[in-house]
């Protein structure tokens, strides 16, 4: 029989990154005992690395800013398939969540009246994201954990689940192991919230670190919870893309929203050839109105380079393939341009964008005050995941929730810039408060040892390999991550993707013969293998969702199925685990309440 | 265009160790963790080594490179001599794990002790706050931290003298400089500094600040004001008589 420790909480969560933060700040203070796991140290998950904002109604710097626009910049920019009622509950409380931060000790930029001042950004109509120069994730991240160690909460660094437990329909736990000494570890709980985060290390260049091999996402439909909208992966139009080491590395956003210009290599603002119909009439027609709309013009449009990513990322393509990139395979993001226009523009740009300076200075010998970057699309976040009821998160499973990048249904098809640090604190906060509720209007919890064994044995089974021909999880995790690139990247096709579902059957194969060399004590190799069951299933999800969306929408383009169908406008895209295998289906969103409809056609115009 | 260079990579554990030698290939832009990396997935698949986002920003990757302590994701290999071994070793501080992991949940703990963020009561209605940008910007110098522990492991009172007990270092020296100068907070830790924290064991020879990938002026912004506010409370003698018919006064 396996040895393991086990540990008893209320509420178990899973992920530490803001998100989970959020849940596990929220179910203490809701008397629940917490425990939250971290795959690495507490701080540092990848809300660190974002840089841009947090999206959120306060009007602050324009007042005709509210929810309601908040709302419909949300649902248009998801192309109409997001989770209404999140996209509602977002627009609603993102404003209190940031004001909270503040009273947990966060410091964001102010406004000349000081109070926090708001940013332009992406698919927002108005300055909507509270930032802290470029590096906003970083203060939101200290701040929640801060405020965390304070909250009497179990924090588990270095851990990782391997799997979820159930006890009959419901939830009862997880296990896992610790890095340090690879020991196991049972995580009994009345309630579950999955807060791991992204998909990134499915593909080949991505802003994502090793963490992100959705973890949560395969735990969760390992134990049959409904997966949603996975053919809908962000590429964010500009990452790093020289030296190689780098590539994939962001670029904010903020670096536009401040002026900054995209242009190819013959110096064309290419931005200007193709505005989609139902952004044109919120878009400059011309050079001079976008830069007037940057600098906080109220009369005039947003300049081409901040409409959705999807849209950005596709342009770049475009004029890559069309040999009009720039030397190393991008395309030029410009800032330094900005001087024509303001004096003191080096100092500017230093004060606004200061670890964007920093990050170019550093590792691609590129000074931006003076040169354009070279950029080029990155992986960047998924905008499916766990399908959860919009008001608890709680998933399919009872007892299971998930919250920020690991749940589905805010962002539809297309995330908007900004809307993720207020996503994961707007959700954080009610996973945590429903899974405590949960937690105390159910009983206690029974640990099927059978599962606990099963899962120990799929963990050890590479460590115990003694094969001659055992494979390295390193060479199959970079075969995985170069097929998904190349068949089921940004733009996508029906043999490639048929061809990506073989090869990930014969990974899949393969990754059952994953030899790993030495013990167990912090042992990468063996992690590695661990994570591929998840990169494989998060992979398989992706595809088949892709195959099935035969149109084009959103983050989600099909060469030959280059626009979009109406008709598929109103289905989501469901995986559920069935004996047969993963089992596709299209279901209908819910209708949206009249009000709400309303508001989306006031604000078309 | 590709070449090769020689990596001296500490592998071992608490129990002991060695230096080895590992050959990587050289392209260009690379930095130390890449080639940490390339050595992982084709020659030392169970080294150990701790890394995030590879751009600086999460503080995961802190080790020492030829005796210096740095992150391996911010260290490009064009800045170092590749004609001789380029050796990477955990930071000496803390106590290692294997290879370049070391235990730095040290850190943590200390951080725990510390009095928390106490705001006055909001300003507006809605429950928030008006603070002037200028007044925040010597703290958002110190929230740019990005905790990789670099300034705790070169601090020789840490390093030597393994004084953790009696001493917060420079690292926790800038965060609580951040809560004493933030604008809304009321609490003083001016107390704790002097007694539990051992700002006085710091002699200001500002090798943290030399170390800090973010350049946050550790010992200049946030260890001699501390030491000054320390000073001021307890040594003046004109502030100690206020403050023993006041009762004393946060600053």
């Amino acid at each position: 029989m396996v040895q393991y420790d086990t540990h008893e909480h209320d509420v178990l969560v899973i992920g530490a990154g803001g998100a989970g933060l959020r849940a596990a700040i929220e179910a203490s203070a809701h008397g629940a005992k917490v425990g939250l796991i971290c795959k690495s140290l507490l701080g540092k998950a990848h809300t660190v690395m974002a840089e841009g904002g947090v999206a959120a109604a306060m009007a602050n710097v324009d007042e005709r800013d509210n929810w309601r626009v908040h709302f419909a910049d949300t649902m248009r920019g998801g192309q109409y398939v997001n989770n209404w009622r999140m996209a509602e509950l977002h627009a609603k409380e993102a404003p209190d969540r940031v004001r909270e931060l503040e009273a947990w000790g966060a410091v964001f930029d102010r406004t000349r009246d000081g109070r926090i001042l708001q940013r332009n950004f992406g698919g927002h109509r108005y300055p909507r994201l509270a930032h802290v120069g470029d590096r906003t994730g970083l203060e939101m991240i200290r701040t929640l954990q801060d405020r965390g160690i304070h909250q009497g909460i179990d924090v588990f660094m270095e851990f990782t689940v391997i799997g979820l437990i159930k006890d009959g329909a419901r939830v009862s736990g997880a296990f896992g192991y610790d890095r340090e000494r690879g020991l196991f570890h049972l995580f009994r709980a009345k309630a579950v919230v999955i807060a791991t985060g992204g998909i990134g290390r499915a593909y080949k260049i991505t802003s994502n670190s090793w963490e992100y091999t959705g973890d949560g996402d395969a735990m969760a439909y390992d134990v049959g919870a409904d997966l949603m909208d996975m053919e809908f992966v962000q590429f964010h139009p500009t990452g790093m893309v020289w030296p190689l080491s780098v590539a994939g590395i962001l670029v904010t956003e903020a670096v536009r929203g401040e002026g900054g210009i995209l242009v190819n290599k013959e110096g064309r603002r290419f931005m200007f050839d193709d505005i989609p119909e139902n952004y044109r009439a919120q878009t400059a027609d011309n050079e001079e109105e976008g830069w007037r709309y940057t600098q906080g013009d109220k009369n005039a449009r947003r300049p081409p380079e901040l409409l959705t990513r999807d849209h950005v990322a596709r342009c770049i393509v475009r004029e890559i393939k069309a040999g009009r990139g720039s030397p190393h395979g991008g395309v030029f993001l410009d800032i330094a341009w900005i001087k024509k226009k303001i004096p003191n523009a080096e100092q500017h740009i230093k004060e606004k964008l200061p670890s964007m300076y920093h990050q170019f200075l550093k590792l691609a010998d590129v000074d931006i005050t003076k040169v354009p970057m070279e950029v080029g699309p990155t992986t960047h976040y998924m905008m499916g995941g766990i399908r959860v009821d919009g008001d608890t998160q709680m998933s399919s499973v009872p007892g299971l929730f998930a919250a920020g990048e690991a749940a589905a249904g805010l962002h539809g098809a297309n995330r908007l810039g900004g809307n993720s640090l207020s996503d994961l604190l707007v959700f954080g906060k009610r996973a945590g408060e429903y899974a405590a509720k949960f937690a105390k209007e159910n009983g206690p919890v029974a640990i099927d040892q059978a599962q606990v064994e099963a899962l120990a044995q799929r963990a050890l089974a590479p460590l115990e390999n003694t094969s001659s021909n055992g494979e390295s999880p390193y060479q199959i995790q970079k075969e995985l991550q170069t097929h998904m690139q190349d068949l089921v990247g940004i733009v996508r096709r029906e043999e490639e993707m048929q061809r990506a579902l073989e090869v990930i059957a014969q990974l899949k194969e393969r990754a059952k013969n994953t030899r790993v060399e030495g013990n167990r004590m912090y042992n990468a190799g063996w992690h590695t293998a661990i994570d591929l069951h998840n990169l494989l299933t998060v992979s398989e999800a992706i595809t088949r969702a892709a195959l099935v969306r035969k149109e084009s929408r959103g983050a989600h383009f099909r060469e030959d199925y280059p626009n979009k169908d109406t008709s598929l406008g109103g289905f989501n895209v469901i995986l559920r685990k069935t004996a047969e295998g993963m089992r596709v289906s299209m279901e209908p969103l819910r209708e949206m309440p009249a009000e709400l409809k309303q508001i989306i056609e006031e604000q078309q115009k | 265009m590709s070449s090769t260079a020689t990596f001296r990579i500490w592998r071992g554990d608490a129990n002991g160790g060695q230096f080895r030698d590992y050959q990587a290939r050289i392209d260009e832009g690379m930095v130390v963790l890449d080639a940490v990396h390339q050595i992982q997935a084709e020659q030392a698949p169970d080294m150990a080594v701790r890394w995030n986002c590879k751009a600086g920003k999460c503080g995961s990757c802190s080790s020492e490179i030829n005796g210096m302590p740095k992150l391996m994701c911010m260290t490009r290999l064009s800045d170092l001599p590749l004609d001789q071994p380029i050796t990477v070793e955990p930071m000496h501080t803390f106590p290692l794990i294997k290879d370049l992991v070391t235990d730095v949940s040290w850190n943590f703990r200390a951080k725990k002790k510390l009095k928390p963020f106490n705001p006055r009561r909001p300003d507006a209605p809605d429950g928030s706050w008006r603070m002037a940008q200028r007044d925040i910007e010597r703290i958002q110098e110190f929230r740019k931290c990005i905790e990789c522990f670099l300034c705790q492991d070169v601090c020789h009172v840490l390093r030597e003298h393994h004084l953790e007990d009696q001493f917060i270092g420079p690292r926790l020296f800038v965060f609580t400089a951040a809560l004493e100068m933030h604008p809304l907070d009321t609490e003083n830790r001016l107390p704790n500094l002097r007694k539990l924290d051992g700002i006085g064991y710091c002699n200001i020879t500002k090798c943290c600040t030399k170390v800090c990938p973010e350049e946050i002026h550790i010992t200049d912004n946030a260890i001699i004001p501390l030491k000054e506010r320390v000073v001021d409370q307890f040594f003046d003698p004109i502030t100690r008589i206020i403050n023993a018919v006041t009762g004393g006064d946060k600053r």
